[in-house]
């Protein structure tokens, strides 16, 4: 496993997006962070404090689960479905939250679940890890790190609230994931 | 999870599962668009081969609200009681692309039966006097909203226990979460077949009343032969009816639920009925999300993958 992210860049990664997020939108006024279950919720806890630090006045936020949005129930193990909890999105300002931008796939599902609970003025997509290889036409408005992978390595992404510490790592793909990634 | 057909043997873990995620499908419903994408494309059949209104219009609106599409089977008038004619009628749902198919019939055992030729998950929705999981399902839903669990729940379930399978399913779904249950009915209207019951029983409702959490009164099930086993209805009314004046002796937290269709006078009065602490609209509201959790676990992918 090797690192690519310490606490420490994650952290100042997490500092640049939330005053990246208020030059863009003026303030923050009238943003919900939205973070996505289950590492997006600490992160988008996090910027929400960076943002009540920097605005001096309080940020709504809320938590999104998309198990019910997914479009793999299929070829994937069961479900556990987690709450969903957010403020009225209706003309606000949503920042979705999550750990790693991958296939997109995530992130079309909350896109969904998003517009069941409201009608959102503007939504925007704030990750830590971009590692490329979209499969649907969705990007990111705000990313910690750019990071060129191949599919058949594994981005782990660690957060102190959940998993003890913060960072990024790379797994290797073991021989066998290699032979079936070829 | 493959089929869900008994509450009988179903583990703590399970059930718990079950209703986890029935709490976020409650949430679902309230929504100003309670809908949401999970089973599109899947088809649920509910074939109800025995009267019914709340569950099969529940099951309908459970595959609904998670965006799958119902087929509907009922037997009208014509009889279909024959294996040979059950077998045949799974069959050709099946042909017609059924993905999962909830049964309700007469006959105890019928829904094993379907499971066996559906080749495809099948819900019970209550085989004669024997099962009704899902009824247990949001039953405990509604305790556990109510009271935040069931570990130490002191519920009495009260009336028909012979004839009903809510009581059947009932006692396996309370006790596994942890409630202590008592069964109160006259000797006529107990099963001949308590023996491995976790239960205590009494035939004096008002001895327990006092000490309960929860009263779960039951229908007398005429169209079963419930009430031919006791000499009048104002007679049972007067010693097994959730009567106002037994209503004002109870703890003034016990709630009182039923399982539906209730028949003010006799099992329940008219004045409980509509108390705030008869909790009747929210077990069947209930119904729905622990219905939809089920369809949900069943057809919404599977551990093993």
């Amino acid at each position: 496993m090797r690192s690519v992210m310490s606490g420490g860049d994650m952290d100042r990664a997490l500092r640049r997006i939330a005053h990246e997020i208020v030059e863009r939108n003026r303030g923050a006024d009238d943003l919900v962070i939205v973070g996505i279950r289950t590492r997006g919720v600490p992160l988008a806890e996090r910027l929400m404090d960076l943002l009540e630090e920097i605005e001096g006045s309080s940020v709504a936020s809320g938590v999104l689960d998309i198990g019910m949005y997914r479009d793999d129930l299929d070829s994937r193990p069961r479900t556990v479905l987690g709450p969903t909890e957010v403020p009225i999105i209706d003309g606000k300002t949503i920042v979705l939250v999550d750990d790693v931008l991958y296939t997109g796939r995530t992130i079309r599902a909350a896109l969904d679940a998003l517009a069941d609970l409201g009608r959102a003025a503007v939504v925007q997509l704030a990750v830590i890890v971009d590692r490329g290889h979209r499969e649907l036409p969705i990007r990111a408005d705000f990313v910690g790190k750019n990071l060129p992978t191949a599919r058949a390595e594994h981005v782990t992404v660690r957060v102190a609230e959940t998993d003890g510490e913060d960072g990024v790592w790379i797994d290797e793909p073991t021989p066998q994931e290699q032979g079936s990634a070829a | 999870m493959k089929h869900l057909l008994t509450m009988e043997g179903v583990d703590r873990a399970t059930l718990t599962s079950l209703l986890d995620d029935a709490d976020e499908f409650y949430e679902v419903m309230h929504r100003p668009i309670p809908k949401v994408p999970a089973l599109r494309g899947k088809t649920v059949a509910t074939m109800f081969f025995e009267p019914s209104t709340r569950t099969k219009m529940s099951f309908e609106r459970a595959a609904k609200s998670l965006s799958a599409d119902t087929l509907s089977f009922s037997p009208g008038t014509s009889s279909l009681k024959k294996g040979e004619s059950l077998k045949d009628t799974v069959l050709t749902v099946k042909a017609m692309g059924a993905d999962l198919m909830v049964v309700r019939h007469t006959s105890t055992g019928a829904a094993w039966r379907v499971a066996e030729w559906a080749g495809v998950p099948v819900v019970n929705g209550g085989d004669g006097a024997h099962q009704h999981p899902t009824q247990a399902l949001l039953d405990s839903l509604t305790l556990r909203q109510h009271f935040g669990g069931l570990d130490g729940l002191r519920v009495a379930i009260v009336g028909d226990i012979r004839h009903s399978r809510v009581a059947r399913s009932d006692v396996w779904a309370f006790t596994t979460l942890g409630a202590e249950v008592t069964l109160v009915a006259p000797p006529t209207l107990l099963p001949p077949d308590l023996v491995g019951w976790p239960v205590a029983v009494s035939s004096d409702f008002d001895d327990v009343l006092s000490e309960v959490d929860a009263v779960y009164v039951l229908r007398v099930q005429a169209e079963r032969g419930g009430a031919s086993v006791f000499p009048s209805v104002a007679e049972y009314r007067q010693r097994y009816g959730m009567t106002n004046a037994r209503f004002n002796t109870l703890k003034p937290d016990t709630i009182v639920m039923h399982p539906g269709p209730m028949i003010r006078g006799i099992e329940i009065d008219g004045g409980v009925a509509v108390d705030p602490r008869c909790k009747v609209l929210e077990q069947v509201t209930n119904g729905v999300a622990v219905r939809m959790a089920v369809l949900f676990q069943l057809l919404g992918g599977s551990k093993d993958v």
